[in-house]
């Protein structure tokens, strides 16, 4: 199933869930947000949460920024 | 003696009062632009600030997690993170990010909202900046908002419920200091919300003169982390920051063309 995550896209097995994304990305440990199609995906929906061939999936963090 | 007594209790009981919650610093900072991170930690840390800005960004995928993550260094647990939403130039942009960066903080709802309006100037774009506050605020948001120091707008915003209204100075990032103090002032004086200088600061009497201005803070970035040593320019601002506020307090003596001695004319034996 192609999906693009961050822009990018990717090839990954059709049913899998938020949680295994994350987990196979190498982000389990880390504090982010996810919004698919425009839509965020609360991190508590992760664990059953299937994405749909052709899903644009964001992941985002906190980094250095802001105010001048 | 008492006016002693006074000035040490405005030291003490002086807080920034932001949406209910107090805060003793009134001096707020970016965390961009620094060379590393350690250097963000010191600057930060020597700073006092207490709430720091951040941006959200893309999460690096298939790259190693080598840097220090910022959460780790300045830990939302002793800091009070400010989502921006620089880079923003349209109000759908600025409202997708702080929905994004309530759900990475947890349901924190604090953010600075600002819409850019072209990247030559970064002068907000306030059509838009209204429309995003107006989402923002029935969405439960508590919003700080980015804007230009036209009196009339700021007076808008903080209609709207605002939480705090944030006037450049200057554009961001150009360090040309407090470009039309008699605007501040006027937002200032109209307003129940505190009022923030945003961007434009750069250097510390930049700094005290927002604060003698009547300003409830500041917030900066590039005037700390782009100096040349932005660990000791954080110990200036955050004396600035004290020292105008103190002197707004006081009370400055009005400005007269002529002189006016400081000795007694009574008394002298010449």
């Amino acid at each position: 199933m192609n999906l693009i995550i961050n822009g990018k896209p990717e090839q990954l097995p059709d049913g899998i869930t938020a949680a295994q994304l994350i987990e196979q990305l190498g982000l389990a440990d880390q504090r982010l947000a996810m919004e698919v199609n425009r839509e965020i995906v609360p991190r508590s929906a992760f664990p059953g949460y299937t994405f749909k061939p052709g899903d644009q999936i964001e992941i985002v963090r906190a980094i250095g920024g802001g105010a001048d | 003696m008492s006016s002693v007594m006074k000035t040490a209790t405005h030291r003490t009981a002086d807080p920034l009062l932001i949406d209910g919650v107090e805060y003793q610093s009134r001096l707020l900072v970016g965390t961009g632009k620094y060379r590393y991170m350690e250097e963000t930690r010191l600057a930060i840390e020597t700073s006092s600030a207490e709430i720091i800005t951040v941006a959200i960004r893309r999460t690096n995928i298939g790259q190693k997690a080598g840097e220090p993550n910022l959460l780790e260094v300045l830990p939302p647990e002793r800091y009070t993170y400010l989502p921006n939403t620089a880079g923003c130039y349209s109000a759908e942009d600025a409202v997708r990010t702080c929905r994004l960066a309530r759900e990475l903080l947890d349901g924190h709802n604090l953010v600075k909202l600002e819409v850019l309006g072209d990247e030559k100037t970064l002068f907000p774009d306030i059509t838009q900046t209204l429309s995003a506050a107006e989402t923002l605020i029935a969405d439960g948001f508590r919003v700080m908002v980015y804007t230009n120091d036209d009196p009339i707008i700021a007076r808008r915003l903080e209609e709207m419920g605002c939480v705090a209204v944030m006037p450049l100075a200057a554009p961001i990032g150009s360090g040309l200091g407090i470009r039309n103090p008699y605007n501040i002032l006027t937002i200032v004086e109209n307003a129940q919300v505190p009022i923030l200088v945003d961007a434009g600061v750069g250097c510390a009497s930049d700094a005290a003169i927002a604060m003698e201005l009547g300003c409830d803070g500041v917030l900066m970035n590039t005037a700390i982390a782009g100096a040349r040593d932005p660990v000791l320019m954080a110990s200036a601002m955050r004396k600035a920051i004290e020292a105008g506020r103190e002197s707004f307090l006081a009370g400055r003596i009005p400005r007269k063309r002529f002189a006016s001695a400081s000795s007694p004319v009574d008394g002298t034996f010449f």
